[in-house]
């Protein structure tokens, strides 16, 4: 009876909200979804869409290398989008790719989201010597690029294992360096949002109820600063896609067998001016899109979260 | 009777939203009359500040005059273009405002900011202006004023920078000053000096005053008249003395008696049930018909307008004849 | 006052600086020096169970930190404060503190930031509930919140909203359901009704007033407005800049006020009833509390300052059980 009662509360709110309004009323940020939602179910869906397993290596054959895309001569319906130099559908690879730079980018604002609100809830309050270490620490790496900062993650985490073991932990080395360069912030942001909950009365009432600080800032100040962190997560989610494919580009990042999306731009890179330009256009094209509907969709709700913009 | 300085006729903003219009302020019509305090009261809510803000034309968008006339002086001025509008604002209307920290320029000395008031409304030079500048200041109250004149607005304290803003209002000599909750943000011991100070004020510059507030006591001490407003509608409008004691409107008797006094001894104070109604679901007929007491018929299907009675004006059936012989039946 | 009649809180010299020094670095590069703020300066009162204690004041004379004090929310720096006769300043440790927590509560003044907007009533209203184990089992929680909002005038189904689906006097009526649900004996009340309109401060003062008689709880009521003290309270304090001037019976108070300072503050009730009494008004505003003057703090404001008012603190006085610090009162005696 009472979780019927919820759900159909629940329901109405987000039909009647404000923000879902303010989405309805912006045709951009709905196309910007519908391509994220796209890519999304693309990528969970990936085996059974894809044409090709591009990461099967029994399944490639040379022989189907540097086919151009279908409607160019030459190109087979097979490979719609044309091959790679390992015989790779590009298509295929752009789909499985998705996958891989999605995962990584959930998985590193995630990864980066639960350290820095941490920190942050910590910080704002906890006040005095703590607050004003950790926002040192982060102010500090503040000042490196994020890229820079990544950089140095990866190249100490491959200088420590073995050349197999950095194959085999290349993506989770990828998303911790992301992660970690991201974390400040959300540090940043969650603290000042938790000192301006933590001088609201609900928060006293609740001391005054005798609540553990810990459960008062989980149960109490947590849900009310998680509207800033989702709108950073979007944003920062398009930033890790991108800096995944930066790493990758560099070579830093995902290994050639499993490419992801900027792995493929920086093979096709290489035949770019042999006259094989399919092989790095199609990824490069389909990262921009992504990229670019995620960065709408964190646009949107920067605004729709921020009541003084409305 | 004297010209009415200010003539607002039948006023109606309307607020549109996503579920559609909503009606902030619902047919006020009000006069002021040269060097008159009219007191304007009620809960927040009532419309009373979007009254205030659609005379000076600061009505925040998409909040809109929809309806009515407001003329001062004669001529109107509700659909004056907003450059025009400005003029007219601090040359005959000036405005304060409850935090007088939002009035007043942070980054420019008050001297500089009541120079340029002086200067873009009257003809003097910037010397004279000064020399006004610092009357102006000493006639508020503000100790040394010459020495004061280059401080900024955070080296006041919250009284005195009041002092500064009705100095800033009062500068070109405006006929009417609008006084939104002009000591809402002031403790209580400080409140009545700036009451004192806007009332004196006004008689010797003959400036009338349009006193917002939901303060029964302040309007007590200071207005001539007084209209208060319910759900955007006024309910009752008359000489200050013969509203407060002797109020016709169940709404106005209502809230008479729920104000503690010191004066008498109560178990309990008189308490209307409920709320005031959100915009978006004022009632038909009466707005006051769900919380009153008399409540009849007819109050739940047609909307009273102001009917004369002996001194003053309420909007209640039970004030005509008619209606009172309907509810005795 | 009989001995055996012991007062439920006892305050005594009762004292909270606050540390307002610049930051170390500033302190040491720019020699400035540490600063304290005397919020609060040795007060003391008593209040007896089932009694209404109002303190009163202007905004920075330390009123709301007293009470703070008394709910645990701020440590004294130094003075007692007694609980049904334990000295809770003493308390050091939360599990200590959490047995009397459950028998003193607190309504706040500001009924739109004291909810927790994501929560919905039922949660709200059932927390202390929960955390004090006062009621075992979800089923009788949930009876238990029903009742406690019947009981301050909501119907069950409101348990059900969240905060913002209500008016500003049906969320101060949750925050006065939350506050009453582990059966307190003593509720602190800052300005319960000072974020209201009128017409709904009368609903509220009356649910207080009824809730009282029902429940034989004690108040001690923080407020700046001398009304909703008369029609309220039995007995009154009347803080300035952190001391208590003095402190008696409601009717006292407004009869034949001792302190200037009341007499002033007195003076500024707006006059309802139209008998034309020109009032005077207070000279000068509140200094700032960083800086207080010298020796009686009031003296700058004061008409009767006298040359021992710049010098030397007045001392307590007491006239009967209730007290005064004013030097031209004691000159006048």
């Amino acid at each position: 009876m009472d979780i019927f009662r919820y759900i159909a509360k629940r329901y109405t709110l987000i039909i009647d909200s404000d923000i879902f309004y303010s989405f309805r009323r912006s045709p951009v940020t709905v196309v910007a979804a519908v391509i994220t939602v796209t890519y999304i179910l693309g990528t969970i869906f990936a085996p059974w869409i894809a044409p090709h397993n591009s990461y099967d290596l029994t399944s490639l054959s040379l022989l189907d290398a540097f086919l151009p895309p279908a409607w160019i001569e030459g190109g087979t319906t097979n490979f719609l989008l044309g091959t790679d130099d390992q015989g790779r559908g590009i298509l295929s690879t752009i789909i499985w790719g998705s996958r891989l730079s999605l995962g990584v980018g959930f998985a590193a604002v995630i990864f980066s989201g639960i350290l820095g609100t941490a920190l942050g809830l910590i910080s704002g309050s906890a006040g005095g010597r703590v607050d004003a270490f950790i926002m040192r620490v982060a102010e500090v790496q503040l000042t490196f690029p994020a890229i820079l900062i990544a950089l140095l993650v990866d190249g100490v985490s491959r200088g420590l294992m073995n050349v197999y073991e950095a194959e085999a932990m290349a993506i989770y080395v990828v998303i911790f360096s992301i992660g970690v360069s991201f974390w400040p912030q959300y540090a940043r942001t969650v603290r000042a949002s938790t000192v301006v909950e933590m001088e609201k009365s609900y928060v006293e009432a609740a001391q005054v109820a005798g609540r553990h600080p810990a459960v008062i800032m989980v149960r109490h100040v947590l849900p009310n600063v998680m509207g800033p962190v989702l709108v950073i997560t979007t944003i920062n989610l398009a930033l890790a896609i991108i800096l995944e494919a930066t790493l990758s580009f560099l070579g830093v990042g995902i290994p050639p067998t499993e490419p992801s999306l900027g792995t493929m731009i920086r093979i096709g890179n290489d035949y770019l001016f042999s006259g094989e330009w399919w092989i790095t256009v199609f990824p490069g094209a389909a990262l921009a899109v992504l990229v670019l509907a995620v960065n709408l969709l964190g646009d949107w709700m920067r605004d729709a979260f921020n009541p003084k913009l409305r | 009777m004297s010209e009415q300085l200010l003539d607002v006729q039948d006023l109606r903003v309307m607020l549109p939203t996503r579920k559609g219009l909503l009606t902030a302020v619902d047919g006020v019509s009000m006069s002021i009359a040269a060097g008159e305090v009219l007191g304007v009261v009620g809960e927040s809510g009532a419309g009373k500040s979007l009254t205030g803000a659609a005379i000076t034309g600061l009505l925040e968008p998409p909040l809109y005059i929809a309806n009515g006339k407001i003329e001062l002086e004669g001529k109107r001025i509700d659909n004056l273009s907003y450059s025009k509008m400005r003029r007219i604002r601090g040359k005959q209307i000036g405005a304060i405002f409850q935090d007088p920290l939002t009035s007043l320029n942070p980054l420019y000395s008050v001297g500089r900011q009541l120079v340029e008031t002086i200067t873009t409304h009257l003809p003097v030079s910037d010397a004279v202006a000064k020399r006004q500048a610092i009357d102006l200041l000493k006639e508020v109250g503000l100790p040394a004023a010459e020495a004061r004149i280059g401080h900024f607005p955070h080296q006041f304290s919250g009284g005195m920078r009041q002092r500064v803003v009705i100095a800033l209002a009062l500068c070109a000599n405006p006929r009417l000053i609008i006084a939104d909750e002009p000591t809402t943000a002031l403790d209580v011991s400080i409140q009545a000096q700036i009451i004192r100070l806007l009332k004196r004020l006004c008689r010797e510059h003959k400036t009338a005053v349009m006193l917002i507030t939901h303060d029964m006591g302040v309007i007590a001490e200071t207005a001539d008249r007084v209209a208060v407003m319910y759900a955007g509608r006024i309910v009752e409008v008359g000489p200050v003395k013969d509203v407060i004691k002797n109020p016709h409107h169940p709404y106005t008797v209502g809230l008479m008696n729920s104000i503690p006094s010191i004066a008498r001894e109560v178990e309990w104070l008189t308490q209307i049930d409920g709320a005031m109604p959100r915009l978006n679901d004022i009632p038909d007929g009466c707005a006051f018909h769900p919380r009153c007491p008399h409540a009849f018929e007819r109050c739940r299907r047609e909307r009273p307008n102001l009917i004369p009675m002996r001194n003053s004006q309420a909007a209640c059936w039970l004030c005509k004849k008619e209606g009172a012989d309907e509810q005795r039946q | 006052m009989s001995s055996d009649n012991k007062p439920l809180v006892r305050a005594r010299n009762l004292t909270r600086h606050f540390d307002v020094s610049p930051p170390f670095l500033n302190r040491v590069l720019e020699g400035k020096q540490r600063q304290f703020v005397k919020a609060v300066e040795n007060i003391d009162f008593d209040i007896a169970r089932g009694e209404t204690f109002a303190l009163v004041g202007e905004s920075g004379c330390g009123k709301t930190t007293v009470a703070r004090m008394l709910v645990g929310l701020e440590r004294p720096t130094s003075g007692s404060m007694e609980f049904d006769g334990t000295d809770i300043a003493l308390l050091k440790t939360r599990r200590e503190m959490r047995q009397y927590r459950r028998r003193m509560q607190m309504i706040f003044q500001d009924p739109y930031a004291s909810l927790n907007p994501r929560w919905r009533v039922m949660s709200i209203v059932a927390e202390p509930i929960r955390s004090f184990g006062t009621v075992k089992g979800n089923d009788a929680v949930r009876a238990r919140v029903f009742k406690l909002l019947r009981q301050v005038g909501l119907g069950e189904d409101d348990a059900y909203n969240y905060p913002h689906e209500f008016s500003g006097g049906q969320r101060q009526r949750i925050a006065i359901a939350r506050a009453l649900a582990t059966r307190p004996e003593f509720v602190v009340c800052d300005e319960p009704t000072s974020a209201l309109d009128v017409s709904v401060q009368a609903q509220i003062l009356n649910l207080m007033k009824r809730l009282q008689k029902e429940l034989g709880l004690s108040y001690l009521l923080i407020t700046h407005d001398l009304a909703v003290v008369h029609h309220i309270a039995s007995r009154v304090g009347v803080m300035y800049l952190g001391h208590l001037c003095e402190s008696a019976d409601t009717r006292t108070i407004f009869s034949a006020p001792r302190h200037p300072y009341t007499k002033l503050l007195l003076e500024t009730l707006p006059d309802l009833s139209m008998q034309g009494r020109q009032r005077v008004p207070m000279a000068g505003e509140v200094p700032s509390p960083m800086n207080p003057p010298s020796g009686c703090v009031f003296h700058p404001r004061c008409p009767y300052a006298m040359e021992i008012c710049k010098k030397k603190l007045p001392e307590r006085q007491n006239v009967g059980h209730e007290l005064v610090a004013c030097h031209a009162y004691q000159a006048e005696k």
